[in-house]
């Protein structure tokens, strides 16, 4: 189907189903009772979900591929998201033109900063996508106030001229984002005994890009652009010696991934109509890297994963306080109580970084391919019951053993 | 490998499941039994407080969080009861709001918009909070108040002294109490001029956000109307930590007085590097060199220590107020918590008191009814004296303290002392006002 041999075939529409299916997967807890303090089946998660999903397959078309490893994806990300706000700003509020210009603007930026940036490899060009991306951000934080509004963040107005849509609405207010009409914010909830379901337009809306963004990276991995990629990352000195030129190749995964970065970034526009210069700090940089490799750099699926786990964290385990916990350790004894409290409070709340800090140690130190293995190794262990000798990544089409001089791994 | 089959069958099926997948959305629209969002029913209602707990605002922020717990407690009948005692409306009995028990949850700002948006996304969406209210920095207030505005929550301002506030980025379904930037320069500006002659030259150390801007754009407007020379405004980054760099720069600048449009932990710090520069016992142009701290609480007083001893500033509210307002809020968080309230505790927990007030006056929850009944309130008896929120603009018109660091403090929070009670009308401007203007408050959203 699509081009695609039944293995992948199989995986897209298992993805797919996952994907139309999260606001029922994503809420398996009833509302009233004290589990749904995890469920994470509302709009505003589930659209993180996808974009940052968008963002980091993007950025394991660069990294898990080739191999650069990239510390100034958000720029990008940034800039796509300026560029749509400045679309609802100036044309409508419509999202398709809004997203076109992300796109575009982004890979503009892509391409001049991959030329200037792929001249070098291995940490030096990490370091100096990194001062790219931290020259973006303090240019959006003070330079350039009047185009991105600094530390405030880029917000519409009622007075913006928006010339193919309206100002303001009839009864005064700004107009919502929408596709032809139909409003991102809109959702229908539906309830189901304690279970409630919300179902949102702007929710179907990534997901449906993130699954051609999905599909589309499973074509670049299956093609013969793709297997170029792969010998960059395997020895690039080698792939040079037989009178390649590598760095259109390079470039060219490059630019992708920057596009697929400023996709991400006017779709976070089109959910929620903000640029925020922090979208563009080095920390949100680092974050995509961390996605990438705790799902598994240079599997289809792992950085979908790794994005979705990231995001979990940070919007579920930061809003556990004092008086959640309290209500789950109510039943023990004061003394013990308090030491138990004591300790579980650093992990949550605004400690939720410890909690996933060492979530990513586990799985680099046991599970260097990222959850994708841990999936991998688990399914293998059911197997080796059917038939004996499976052995984990053993027979993982994209393990590539090896030293890989020229990348910073 | 690229296998490509590009036969007719294939497309068209490949166009039938593109062509299912977006339609999709279609099939949903917005539609929804109750006439607001969030609607509590008959059950518990749900307020979100939202406020920093990391980034350089996170000591203001763990006070608010203080303050909001004092006064979900209060609402629901618990403690002494605080301020809603000495309130001048009657309406709050100690039984929830409007007889919903009260319940929230709590969300990190980090003090990034973005941060913020997500964290009252999730309150509004994941939790049903009816009510947002929080904020330590303006950039996250305004960018919250434009999410509560499109979502159709109310948003209680805490802590945000920018005066874009309530001017260009006002919005219908947001309230603030916290005084603003112009009103600090109003009050400050004659004291100064009184205090270290009409003719000096100054010189601004600005945090780079809309906060820093309007404070520092009214403290220029204030002090040259005084007959006061600006020599320089020097932009800082909000993220800054050291300050020591600017310093060389404000001494070798000719000015003889420094006035800081920092808060927080920037304010400590930069307060402790201009001290450490020794800029307190310099002589400039033959006077004595000043520095100026146009927005000043106890936390930064705290955390700044012996720096502040005589700097010169202005407050929303002080603990040591004698009002009974003050005295029963300091009491009933004094007991609680073990020392004495910030400004930022006390706009918070007030805030909270009059969102509870608003509904149960209006006998409903609906945001475009709250609005109705928050727009002109006349209010006493909550530490201020008597108080208006303005129909125009959702500002809070009450006195501004100016105060100065103590010379000679009794304890480790009796920091600051009271030198003046501007009144109100010395801090009153038009809804049109220069500083305020291009803004529109649009209508009030219900959501649903």
């Amino acid at each position: 189907m699509l081009g695609l041999e039944k293995k992948d075939a199989t995986l897209l529409l298992v993805v797919i189903a996952l994907a139309l299916a999260a606001p029922i997967l994503l809420n398996p807890f009833p509302t009233e009772s004290a589990m749904a303090q995890f469920n994470a089946g509302y709009p505003d998660l589930m659209q993180k979900f996808a974009i940052y999903g968008i963002f980091a397959i993007g950025f394991n078309i660069l990294f898990g591929l080739t191999g650069y490893l990239s510390f100034g994806h958000a720029a990008f990300l940034g800039v796509g998201s300026y560029s749509a706000v400045w679309m609802f700003k100036l044309l409508s509020m419509n999202v398709i033109p809004a997203l076109v210009l992300a796109v575009l603007v982004s890979s503009l930026f892509a391409l001049v900063i991959g030329y200037i940036s792929l001249r070098r490899s291995g940490i030096y060009f990490s370091i100096l996508t990194l001062a790219f991306a931290q020259m973006s951000f303090n240019l959006a934080y003070s330079v350039l106030t009047p185009i991105t509004n600094g530390e405030t963040g880029l917000q519409l107005s009622l007075d913006d001229p928006r010339i193919l849509g309206i100002s303001q609405t009839a009864d005064g207010g700004i107009p919502l984002t929408s596709l032809f009409g139909l409003a991102m914010r809109d959702s229908v909830a539906v309830k189901l005994g304690g279970w409630s379901f919300e179902f949102s337009v702007g929710y179907y809306v990534c997901a449906i890009l993130m699954l051609v963004c999905f599909y589309l990276a499973m074509r670049i991995f299956r093609s013969p652009f793709g297997l170029m990629l792969r010998a960059v990352k395997t020895n690039q000195t080698r792939l040079n010696y037989t009178g390649l030129n590598s760095r259109p190749y390079t470039l060219a995964a490059f630019v992708i991934s920057g596009m697929y970065a400023g996709l991400a970034g006017g779709l976070l526009a089109a959910m929620d109509p903000l640029a925020g210069a922090e979208r563009m700090q080095w920390t949100a940089s680092g974050e995509v890297v961390l996605m990438t490799i705790l799902g598994g750099a240079g599997t289809l699926f792992g950085p979908v994963l790794g994005a979705g786990f990231i995001k979990y964290f940070e919007n579920i385990f930061s809003k556990i306080n004092d008086s959640v916990l309290q209500n789950w350790f109510g039943f023990l004894p004061d003394g013990v109580e308090n030491v138990v409290l004591w300790v579980v409070e650093h992990f949550v709340g605004p400690g939720w970084h410890l909690t996933l800090g060492l979530l990513f140690m586990l799985v680099v130190i046991f599970l260097p391919g990222g959850l994708m293995e841990g999936g991998q190794r688990i399914a293998g262990l059911l197997r080796g019951k059917r038939k004996s000798g499976g052995d984990g990544g053993g027979d993982d089409p994209e393990y590539h053993p090896g030293q890989t001089p020229h990348v910073a791994e | 490998m690229s296998k490509s089959n590009l036969t007719r069958r294939g497309v068209l099926r490949t166009g039938a499941v593109a062509g299912a997948g977006l339609a999709m959305p279609t099939f949903f629209s917005a539609g929804s039994a109750s006439a607001f969002v969030n609607d509590p029913g008959n059950g518990p209602v749900t307020l979100g407080f939202n406020v920093p707990q990391t980034g350089p605002y996170a000591d203001e922020g763990a006070d608010e969080l203080r303050a909001y717990q004092l006064a979900v407690e209060h609402l629901n009948g618990g403690g002494d009861g605080g301020m809603l005692n000495t309130f001048s409306s009657k309406a709050l009995q100690g039984n929830g709001i409007n007889g919903h028990k009260v319940e929230f949850v709590t969300g990190d700002t980090q003090t990034k918009s973005d941060a913020a948006r997500a964290s009252a996304q999730s309150m509004i969406q994941k939790d049903g909070a009816i009510m947002i209210t929080g904020g330590s920095s303006s950039g996250v207030a305004i960018a919250v108040q434009g999410l509560c505005q499109e979502a159709g929550v109310i948003f209680m301002a805490g802590l945000t002294h920018s005066n874009d506030t309530t001017g260009k980025d006002k919005k219908a379904n947001g309230f603030r109490h916290f005084f603003n930037a112009y009103q600090s320069a109003a009050a400050l500006a004659p004291v100064l001029a009184s205090r270290y002659g009409k003719d000096r030259k100054f010189y601004m150390l600005t945090a780079d956000y809309t906060w820093g801007w309007t404070q520092a754009a009214s403290m220029k407007a204030f002090m040259e109307d005084q007959g006061w020379t600006m020599v320089e405004d020097v932009r800082t980054p909000l993220s800054a930590t050291d300050f020591s760099s600017y310093m060389t720069e404000v001494q070798t600048s000719g000015a003889d007085v420094l006035i800081l449009n920092h808060y927080g932990g920037n304010m400590v710090n930069s307060l402790t590097n201009a001290v450490q520069f020794g800029l307190k016992d310099k002589t400039v142009n033959g006077k004595q060199f000043e520095i100026v701290v146009p927005l000043y609480s106890r936390l930064m007083a705290a955390g700044a220590g012996e720096a502040v001893k005589g700097i010169l500033g202005s407050t929303n509210w002080h603990w040591s107020l004698q009002d009974e307002g003050s005295k029963a809020f300091v009491k009933s968080f004094g007991t609680k918590y073990g020392f004495p309230p910030s400004q930022a505790a006390h706009t918070c927990y007030v805030q909270t008191l009059l969102y509870a007030d608003a509904v149960t006056r209006a006998n409903s929850f609906n945001p475009c009814d709250v609005v109705a009944a928050l727009e002109g309130f006349e209010f006493d008896g909550l530490g201020n004296g008597p108080t208006l929120y303005r129909a125009d603009d959702h500002q809070c018109f009450k006195d501004v303290l100016v105060v100065q660091g103590k010379q000679n403090p009794e304890s480790q929070f009796d920091l600051l002392e009271v030198v003046e009670k501007t009144p109100v009308d010395k801090v009153m401007y038009a809804p049109d006002n220069e500083f305020f203007a291009g803004g529109d408050l649009g209508t009030c959203n219900p959501g649903a």
